[in-house]
């Protein structure tokens, strides 16, 4: 049961989208969260629209995983809009009870939804369509400059993909524990919010402790197979760019133009 | 030449209280004179607390002799200058198939550790197809490790320590957390990298059954080799072992007890088979 999550959210197609190097998708969410940002008019909110529609055709995942990723937003966005809705000063355009609200309200209201929802929908897209392996190598490259101010670039992206092969062990224990507590009169399921977080101790204790064996050992069998960190490794995957990824890069360039273009033509 | 040498090798745990005082010192080790000839398949035996991990990482260069020394393949392993070749000469397999494999798909961990030692890419691939192929684990080279058998991961562990392209492979307890049928997939996987790819196979275990198709077999207790012999020698001394608190395989067992009730059978019987063929020879010339 608790076997069955699925990381990340990966959904496998045989699109282009998918076969795209991770780098170009990296920086291609960076620039269309950035693009959104600085959008402030309906033609730009076009098209990012029309954009991200391409794209979403393009990756041929449902529609409906894509959406999946709005719901655990939902809240953060009705707070955003009502917000921005009743508290932005300007020329009133009705009254609802004690609270006015405004021509300005409105208007910000409304980019500001549709720039979560495009992002939020532009960022679920990437994780849907580039493996965690993929997404953690395309990182490491993309940061390499960092390395020049001493940010261990190749020993955090170790760390990821480290976690992420012991997600599911460590998950698979955790169920373990939890049975082998509850054989012996555990309860995780009754109680008031305060019980149930003491009631977890004898779950987290045991998980932590074997969670350290687990990592201590892991480095001891890294360290017997010759792994002393970035230097002087070579790639079984190295990441390169092939034709695909150029046409993409010139496809994010010009729908930067584009932006800055509609941008220009002002507001409507 | 030998391959794995270890003269007056001496080891000790210090036991530490919480401010860092000394509590206590163990002596896992304690003058082990030990000798692996290439292409052999040595198995080293012995009860819990015996030594024969800390032997065992001391060949891969993890732990560091206190005293005497050991050489892996005429390299010293005190010299820090000689680790990272010693640790690609002598792979080391572990306990838990869980903890040893970092790749999250079976050719990805393969490629670990030649990623490691800095061979090119295209030699990578080569390597990892090869190993996969003689573990037997290539139809399952896309697969995330966290949905095989544990004889399937202690393969894959075994495949990517193969890629490394060792002389000699250490495997410390490999099937102890294994059930019966992944135990037999270890061992027939560890004989056939000795038989067909003549790669020195150093088999440590608490299994008897384990031991009979090596070619030397070393008993520890204490931190000292008690007993070294064929199996057969060893096996034949079935009093000493059970002092030592080692199981005896069963055909063995019962063959030692035929002969202590009068029946005129050889000494050291190792598997049924045997044990079967003698008892009708003696009931035909009966």
């Amino acid at each position: 049961m608790i076997r069955d999550i699925t990381l990340g959210q990966y959904y496998h197609t045989e699109s282009l989208l998918h076969a795209l190097d991770p780098r170009v998708k990296l920086t291609g969410t960076l620039i269309y969260i950035i693009s959104l940002f600085a959008a402030d008019n309906v033609t730009a909110y076009l098209v990012a629209a029309l954009f991200l529609t391409a794209m979403i055709v393009m990756s041929r995942v449902p529609l409906s995983f894509i959406v999946r990723g709005m719901k655990a937003v939902a809240v953060i966005l009705c707070i955003t809009v009502i917000f921005n809705l009743f508290l932005t000063p300007g020329i009133p355009a009705f009254t609802l009870w004690k609270l006015t609200v405004t021509w300005e309200g409105i208007r910000g209201a409304s980019y500001m939804a549709v720039r979560l929802t495009f992002l939020i929908l532009g960022s679920s897209l990437m994780t849907l369509t580039t493996t965690p392996n993929n997404l953690t190598d395309g990182m490491e490259s993309l940061m390499k400059p960092l390395k020049a101010i001493r940010v261990p670039v190749h020993e955090i992206a170790m760390m990821m993909s480290i976690a992420l092969r012991f997600i599911p062990i460590l998950l698979e224990e955790t169920d373990k524990i939890m049975k082998a507590q509850q054989a012996r009169g555990a309860d995780f399921e009754t109680g008031g919010i305060i019980k149930r977080a003491k009631n977890m101790v004898p779950l987290l204790v045991p998980l932590f402790i074997s969670a350290f064996r687990r990592a201590n050992d892991l480095a001891l069998a890294m360290e017997a197979r010759c792994y002393r960190g970035g230097e002087g490794r070579t790639k079984m995957k190295p990441l390169v760019y092939h034709r695909r990824d150029v046409i993409a890069y010139l496809v994010l360039v010009l729908y930067l133009a584009v932006i800055i273009l509609a941008g220009k033509l002002g507001p409507l | 030449m030998a391959i794995v040498e270890a003269e007056k090798l001496a080891y000790e745990y210090i036991r530490r209280d919480d401010e860092g005082n000394v509590d206590g010192v163990v002596r896992a080790l304690d003058g082990v004179d030990l000798k692996v000839e290439r292409g052999q398949f040595i198995a080293v035996l012995g009860g819990n607390g015996s030594g024969k991990s800390t032997l065992a990482k001391h060949i891969n260069a993890i732990l560091y002799p206190a005293e005497g020394t050991v050489t892996v393949d005429g390299l010293d392993t005190s010299k820090e200058e000689n680790i990272w070749e010693i640790r690609q000469k002598a792979g080391m397999v572990f306990q838990n198939p869980d903890n040893q494999i970092i790749g999250s798909v079976v050719e990805e961990d393969v490629g670990f550790g030649p990623e490691n030692m800095g061979i090119p890419t295209k030699e990578i691939w080569e390597r990892v197809d090869e190993s996969l192929k003689i573990l037997g684990m290539d139809e399952y080279r896309k697969h995330s490790p966290s949905r095989l058998s544990g004889g399937q991961k202690q393969r894959v562990a075994i495949a990517g320590v193969v890629a490394m392209h060792p002389s000699c492979i250490i495997m410390d307890e490999p099937t102890a957390m294994l059930d019966p049928s992944g135990r037999r997939e270890v061992i027939r996987a560890a004989r056939a990298l000795n038989d067909v790819e003549k790669i020195t196979v150093i088999l440590i275990t608490h299994y008897m059954e384990e031991v009979i198709h090596a070619d030397r077999v070393f008993v520890m207790d204490h931190g000292r080799i008690a007993m070294s012999g064929t199996p057969r020698e060893i096996f034949s001394r079935v009093e000493e072992l059970k002092k030592l608190r080692l199981d005896v395989p069963q055909a063995t067992m019962l063959s030692y007890e035929l002969k202590a009730a009068g029946l005129p059978l050889p000494d050291g019987i190792l598997s049924e088979e045997e044990l079967v063929d003698k008892l009708c020879q003696l009931y035909v010339t009966m």
